[in-house]
């Protein structure tokens, strides 16, 4: 099935990066999706800040509010992937520390991201 | 040659950064990158609240305890206004992406307003979080 495309085919729309505009239009999707979910975490940040113990959890027991949680760290971690990617990019011009770091861009999400989740489903669940 | 014309006849340098007068739009435009950085080591503050709040009512006091120095409520402050600026910034930027406010004089004024709201923001989460609400 993969002798149909003609080779042109296969690059168009990719450019010099080999990727097209996915990096690009990802970061403005998770933007976008950031704009209602930060808002909300503003709105529970302001509530939660001082909060007991019990009213803490109590709050993110709520199905609406762990959703939302869980949507935002996904939503905040993959924008933040995206970004720090660049300013990597844009600042380390050695070629073997700026693959280490953008690795260890990607585990950082990864880590931060399984912590929270666990989290919340041990809160939550 | 090279080297003694060099010596004789220094080469016109280009201005650099600290050379220019800082317009608004620059100054929008290093700290939105600055704020999305404290932001990615402030997902680790996020991260604590939540293993704490799964861990048990202890290991939130220990939280609760650091959150409430000063150093804590100084760096509390600083991810909440970075979240507020970085919102609205990226609100700016998502207009630009459309093609809207690009005119150097709405370009300033927007950024003057991003500036101004995202303290106001910061410090009403703040206030109305530690204090006033119940």
């Amino acid at each position: 099935m993969t002798g149909y495309r003609t080779p042109r085919a296969k690059v168009e729309g990719l450019g010099a990066a080999h990727s097209g505009t996915a990096h690009f239009w990802q970061q403005r999707v998770t933007a976008i999706a950031l704009i209602p979910l930060a808002i909300w975490f503003g709105w529970a940040a302001m509530h939660l800040v001082g909060a007991p113990y019990d009213m803490a959890t109590a709050f993110l027991r709520r199905p609406v509010n762990a959703v939302l949680m869980i949507l935002f760290i996904f939503a905040a971690l993959y924008h933040m992937t995206l970004g720090v990617q660049v300013v990597i990019e844009d600042y380390i011009e050695q070629e073997g520390g700026k693959l280490l770091l953008l690795m260890l861009n990607r585990f950082f999400a990864w880590i931060v991201g399984a912590a929270c989740l666990f989290a919340m489903f041990k809160i939550a669940l | 040659m090279a080297e003694q014309a060099k010596a004789a006849h220094p080469r016109p340098l280009s201005p650099h950064l600290q050379i220019y007068r800082w317009p608004v739009t620059m100054a929008t435009s290093i700290v939105h990158r600055a704020t999305g950085l404290a932001l990615a080591v402030g997902t680790l503050l996020l991260a604590w609240w939540l293993i704490a709040l799964a861990t048990g009512p202890d290991a939130y006091a220990t939280f609760q305890m650091v959150a409430a120095t000063k150093l804590g409520e100084l760096v509390l402050f600083g991810f909440i206004w970075s979240l507020a600026f970085h919102l609205l910034n990226g609100m700016r930027h998502l207009a630009w992406d459309m093609g809207y406010g690009f005119a150097i004089p709405t370009a300033n004024k927007t950024g003057v307003l991003v500036i101004a709201l995202s303290v106001l923001v910061a410090i009403g989460i703040f206030m109305l979080g530690y204090g006033a609400l119940p």
